[in-house]
Parts: structure tokens; C-alpha cells; sequence
């Protein structure tokens, strides 16, 4: 006997793969059984892009890209971001989520790309996740830029003029590449309504396009594990794999155990220091943008600064051509970098638990560099810092085209033939 | 040969991480006092008093409308008999009639708005209120400025000094010290109506008004916050058992 239920699941599965896509990639996705602390990102990076859809969707209800001033001599724009602070109900519950959500979003994105480099994700057969993950933090990156723009504070107008700048540095089509990202010669009211048009539907269209590619290629090969080893290698009489769990219900169970985690810090952020300490929301910002006067030291989010520190490292003009151009190419490369590792890396195994310890130091140095990297970015330059962010640039860079070499050398552990689990 | 490389990478990374602490202690210092920030109705009434006193007739706070001050504990007939001077509604936002371009002719610069001004003056240095509270108190008398007014850590600043009446005069004594440094130690020439204690409790009302009006719903936040972090922690505990109850026949 069949219930109604079960009835009208017949019925879409008839004209609907409603099971099969639940079986695909939930109930009868297998995924390894050791993943550790480092494998609760993935999900969170989905979680918070869902809080940052919602909570956008209903700013987009009470806010205006407009430049324009109002009765008060203040921009539209800037006023109606103070509006939904004050006096749309709840408003500044969802401003806050949305504005400490970008940040969670980068500090988690971080996460789960150092995940990926510690236990050899990017390998084959994952190479193809691990690019359209880079796409992801790509398109991230400008989705996170244009947003910036639209409080139309000071740091918004500022940080967008330098970083709008940047392209006219590129020889021959720089200075109308600029002109038709900006849409005029200075950062404006065409500018803040272009930014706003690809910030809530452009960039999150094709945001979201990746995530499911991402998640596609993901569940076509199988996911990673700490000991990077393949489970399919290891199957039971069924065809299942030894070392598999279904994703649901073991995953899903612990994943919401790591949103509710996850929810305590980004709350403890958003009801106690949602301006985290000026990194978050810059104190310049709550400053209406005033396109006269320029503040003594523009930086960036601090998401962005690592890059910013790269760029502005570059200080040796080339082949005739302008240092800031080279700087930006560097900035350029630095992040396009990150899509070779799959063919940098030689090293014999995947996991950092089996290489050796010639890895384990350069890994080391690299992420000392890029902390330092990140903290020069939010610094005004000085010869000394300048200097420092050469080095770690260097160091940077070297980590990446270094790495056919280094991890040839390195003395790697066999690794097991089944996944370690306690 | 991998050990000697790996001793030199070590090296390395302690160099790289000690670098910067060699490289960033530089640059100007502002010391700033911090400021006795209240949450007291009494405290911010008061504030609100000298506010729209002092501040509201250069400065806007454009952000903010007269009916949002119940919210520190004032019936809109309080608000309407006693921080209201013209023909403005209860409901309406606190604006003033100075025009912007011509308060630049006047001052060189326009008056910025003050709704959010604690939360601009945040930095590195201090909180915004910190900054305020430093800020009111260090006016001093220069004759070299076209008000006759100059400030410590805001100099050459276009306000002259509104609070004057209440503080009295300062004057600056400037000493050089032997690195070339320059510091100046204010004293007070010609008393105020106040002495030293209440101009300061009244700046530091004022200065809390200031924070309270930069996010009038800060302290509901936390406290909402409180409710959410309970209820969270709640949850984890019973997540982790539901985790812990699946997950004990994987082995």
C-alpha cells in the first residue's frame, strides 16, 4: 500500500528526477568518513551566500544608487543606507548580516581554500572543481568591490576611484576601459548604478552558475579527504566504497552542527562588533563620499588587501610601460595563479599528513608572507614596508613557480591504502 | 641536503615575522582621552540639551529625526517644549537652515553633519568618543586664526569654540623638546560659568549623546545579541547530540 505521499513522489518522478538527483547527491553521494574541521567550509561558503542573497534582496527594497544630494546636502545613496539603519524595521539587523557576511564570506572562502592546499584538492582528478572554485573567488572579488560602492561613503568612493584608476594603466585600451567601467571621468552617479546593477544580479548570477558547477564536478569524482586517497580504490561487494558514508544523513547532520557553530562567532560579530573593529565598516565610510576631497590614506577591505599589497609592490616600470600597469598585472596573476596549482604541484602524494617536511617549511613561509602581505595592505607605504611587501611578494610568487621542484625534492611518507580514521 | 634547506626556511620565516614589528612602529601618535562614555537617560537628556544648544544651529544631524529622542526617555511634549526653538514638526529630521555652499564661504568648510560623527572619528587611536571628548576640551585661544580659536589635535580647525562661554579660555603653552618635537600643555586663562569637573561631566554628556545618536539602536542589539547567543549555544548542544547519535555506528 502506498500513502499519498508516496503517491504524488510517483507522480514528479514520472516527469521530475526529484529521487534520483536527491539519491545523486545526497542520500547515496559518498563521501569519505574522516573528513576533518577543515571540511565544514564548503558548506558554510554555501550558508553564507544564501544569507547574503536573502538579506540583499531586502535591502534592494529600501535602497537607492543615487548620487544626487538631497535636502540635507547628503547623497541619496549614503542617506538611504542611514535610513535602513534607523528607521526601516529590522533594518539594521539585515544591513549588519549583510555587511559582516561579506567579510565571513572571504574569512570563510580563505578557509576552504587553505583546506584545499593542505590536503592536495586541487589534484587530479579535481582540477576542474579547483578552477571554477578560482572563478568563484574571482567573481567574489568583484562582487565584493562593486558592493563596496554602494553606501557611497568616503572609502567607497575613494577605494573605487584608485581601484577604476588602475585599469587606465593598461597600454593602448586602458584610458576607455576605465571610461566604460566608470561611465564617466570620475567616479559617479553612472558609476554607482552600473556597480549596482552588477552587484545584485550580474555578478550573483554568474556566482551562483559556478557554486553548481562546482558542485557538480565535486559530486562526479568525489570528494577529497584528509589523507588524499582516493576511496573508490577500495569498493565492497556492492560497489560502495569501503571508507564512503552516505552524505545524508552523516554530513548533513554534522555540517548543521557547523552552521550552528559558525553562527555563534558571525552572531557574536554582528550583534556585539559589527564594525570589527573598523575592518568590517571602515570608520572613513560613515563619511558621505565628497568627490573634493580626497582622505590621507585610502585602503581597502582588508579581504582585499594581500592583493593591494602586491600591486602597489610593483614599483619598477618596464619595457616603457608604466610601474602601475606591472603592478597590476601582478595583482592579476597573483590570483590567477592560484588555478595552476593542479599542474605546479609533483609531489608523489596529495596530503600534506604524507609530504615532507621541505613543504611543510614553504608552506610555512607562505602563509607568514601572506599575513604580512595582508597587513601591509591596510598601511599607508613607507621605503621600509614597501620593501617587506617586495619580499613577501616575492615569496608569494615563489611558492607557486617554485613548486614543480620543491615538490620533486621533498621527502614524502607512503601513503595508506585506506583513509585513517579514530 | 633537505634538512639545511629546511633550517634556512625557518630562518627565514622567523626573519619575515619579525620584520614587520621593525618596520610598522612608525608614524604620528594621537593621544586621546578616553571619554566616560553613559548610557544614563539623565546623562544623554543633558546631552541632548547642550546639543541642540550649541551644535544644532551650524551643525545638522540629518539623520536623526526630534521624535527619535524618546528613545532616551523624553515625551514629545518634553521634546517640543524644551529642544525645539522654531517651526519645525516633532516627526521631522533635525536639520538646520544653513546652506552647505554658503557655511563653506564662511568657515572654509562646511559644518559637517554630527549624526554620525562618533562613529567617523573612530581610529586606530581611540574611539569616536574618545576623540570628541579630547577634542572639546583642547580649544585654546590663538589670536592667529581668523576666529580666535585654535585645537590641539584638530589644528587650524574652522569651529571656533562653541562651548566657550562654559569652559572659559585656554591658552597654549608650546615647549620644544630635544628631538625637535613640538607639545602643547593648555592652561586656563580666564575661567568659564563651569569649573574644570562640570565642563567635563558636561562634554562627556554631550559626547554620549553623540554616540548614542551615531546608533540609537546599540544597546538593543546587545541585548537582542545576548537572546540569540543563548539560544545558539542551546542549539549547538543539541546538534552535537544529534551528530554524536548518527555518527556512533562509523567506525
Amino acid at each position: 500500500m502506498t500513502t499519498k505521499s508516496q503517491e504524488l513522489v510517483h507522480w514528479i518522478d514520472a516527469r521530475f528526477p526529484l529521487t534520483s538527483t536527491w539519491k545523486a547527491h545526497l542520500s547515496e553521494y559518498y563521501a569519505p568518513k574522516n573528513f576533518n574541521f577543515w571540511y565544514f567550509f564548503g558548506s558554510l561558503a554555501l550558508l553564507v551566500l544564501v544569507i547574503q542573497i536573502v538579506t540583499g534582496i531586502f535591502l534592494v527594497m529600501h535602497y537607492k544608487p543615487d548620487a544626487a544630494l538631497n535636502a540635507s546636502g547628503v547623497p541619496v545613496a549614503f542617506a538611504s543606507v542611514e535610513y535602513i539603519m534607523r528607521e526601516v524595521p529590522g533594518g539594521w539587523l539585515i544591513r549588519y548580516l549583510h555587511s559582516t557576511g561579506a567579510s565571513a564570506f572571504f574569512i570563510v572562502v580563505y578557509l576552504h581554500m587553505f583546506r584545499g592546499l593542505l590536503y592536495g584538492s586541487y589534484r587530479k582528478p579535481r582540477e576542474l572543481i579547483w578552477i571554477f572554485g578560482t572563478l568563484i573567488f574571482l567573481a567574489l572579488m568583484a562582487e565584493a568591490f562593486m558592493g563596496y560602492l554602494l553606501p557611497w561613503g568616503q572609502m567607497s568612493f575613494w577605494g573605487a576611484q584608485v581601484i577604476v584608476n588602475l585599469f587606465s594603466a593598461i597600454p593602448v585600451i586602458g584610458p576607455d576601459l576605465s571610461l566604460i567601467i566608470r561611465g564617466d571621468f570620475v567616479v559617479s552617479d553612472a558609476t554607482l548604478n552600473r556597480f549596482f546593477s552588477f552587484h545584485v544580479i550580474a555578478v550573483p548570477l554568474v556566482l551562483i552558475g559556478l557554486v553548481v558547477a562546482h558542485i557538480v564536478a565535486l559530486h562526479e569524482v568525489g570528494s577529497n579527504n584528509p589523507d588524499g586517497v582516493e576511496i573508490k580504490k577500495k569498493k565492497d561487494a556492492n560497489g560502495l566504497p569501503l571508507d564512503g558514508i552516505p552524505f545524508h544523513p552523516y554530513y548533513t547532520v554534522k555540517d548543521i552542527a557547523g552552521v550552528v557553530g559558525f553562527l555563534i562567532f558571525f552572531s557574536a560579530i554582528v550583534f556585539f562588533a559589527p564594525e570589527g573593529g573598523g575592518y568590517f565598516l571602515e570608520y572613513n565610510n560613515f563619511i558621505p563620499a565628497d568627490p573634493l576631497k580626497t582622505p590621507p590614506h585610502i585602503a581597502p577591505v582588508w579581504y582585499f588587501t594581500p592583493f593591494y599589497s602586491i600591486l602597489r609592490a610593483v614599483t619598477y616600470p618596464l619595457f616603457g610601460v608604466d610601474a602601475k600597469f606591472w603592478g597590476v598585472v601582478a595583482m592579476g596573476a597573483s590570483v590567477v595563479i592560484i588555478a595552476f596549482l593542479p599542474w605546479l604541484d609533483r609531489s608523489p602524494v596529495k596530503s600534506i599528513r604524507y609530504k615532507g617536511g621541505l613543504f611543510k617549511a614553504i608552506l610555512a613561509v607562505f602563509l607568514v608572507a601572506f599575513f604580512i602581505l595582508g597587513y601591509l595592505g591596510v598601511l599607508p607605504p613607507t621605503p621600509g614596508r614597501t620593501l617587506l611587501a617586495q619580499i613577501c611578494s616575492v615569496l608569494y610568487f615563489g611558492f607557486f613557480l617554485l613548486m614543480p621542484w620543491y615538490s620533486k625534492l621533498d621527502k614524502c611518507k607512503p601513503e595508506p591504502e585506506r583513509v585513517t580514521f579514530k | 641536503m633537505s634538512i639545511r634547506v629546511i633550517k634556512t626556511l625557518k630562518r627565514l620565516a622567523a626573519v619575515v615575522l619579525f620584520a614587520p614589528a621593525i618596520v610598522l612602529a612608525s608614524g604620528a601618535e594621537l593621544h586621546l582621552d578616553k571619554a566616560p562614555v553613559s548610557t544614563e537617560p539623565a546623562a544623554l537628556q543633558n546631552g541632548a540639551k547642550v546639543f541642540v544648544n550649541y551644535c544644532l544651529n551650524c551643525h545638522s544631524a540629518s539623520f536623526a529625526r526630534y521624535n527619535t529622542l524618546q528613545q532616551i526617555g523624553l515625551d514629545e511634549q518634553q521634546i517640543r517644549d524644551n529642544l525645539m526653538f522654531t517651526g519645525e514638526r516633532v516627526g521631522d529630521l533635525m536639520r538646520v537652515a544653513m546652506k552647505p555652499a554658503e557655511s563653506k564661504t564662511w568657515f572654509g568648510a562646511t559644518p559637517p553633519d554630527l549624526t554620525l560623527i562618533a562613529r567617523q572619528r573612530a581610529s586606530e587611536f581611540g574611539s569616536g568618543a574618545d576623540w570628541l571628548y579630547t577634542y572639546l576640551r583642547q580649544f585654546y585661544r590663538d589670536p592667529a586664526r581668523p576666529t580666535g580659536w585654535n585645537n590641539v589635535i584638530f589644528a587650524n580647525v574652522g569651529m571656533p569654540h562653541a562651548l566657550w562661554q562654559l569652559q572659559g579660555e585656554q591658552i597654549a603653552k608650546v615647549s620644544e623638546h630635544e628631538d625637535g618635537t613640538k607639545s602643547i600643555e593648555l592652561e586656563l586663562a580666564k575661567p568659564g560659568k563651569m569649573s574644570v569637573e562640570e565642563y567635563d561631566k558636561t562634554v562627556a554628556d554631550l559626547v554620549s549623546f553623540l554616540v548614542w545618536m551615531g546608533e540609537p539602536v546599540a544597546e538593543k542589539r546587545k541585548t537582542i545579541g545576548i537572546v540569540v547567543l543563548i539560544f545558539l549555544a542551546g542549539l549547538f548542544v543539541l546538534s552535537y547530540a544529534l551528530k554524536k547519535n548518527y555518527w556512533k555506528d562509523i567506525h
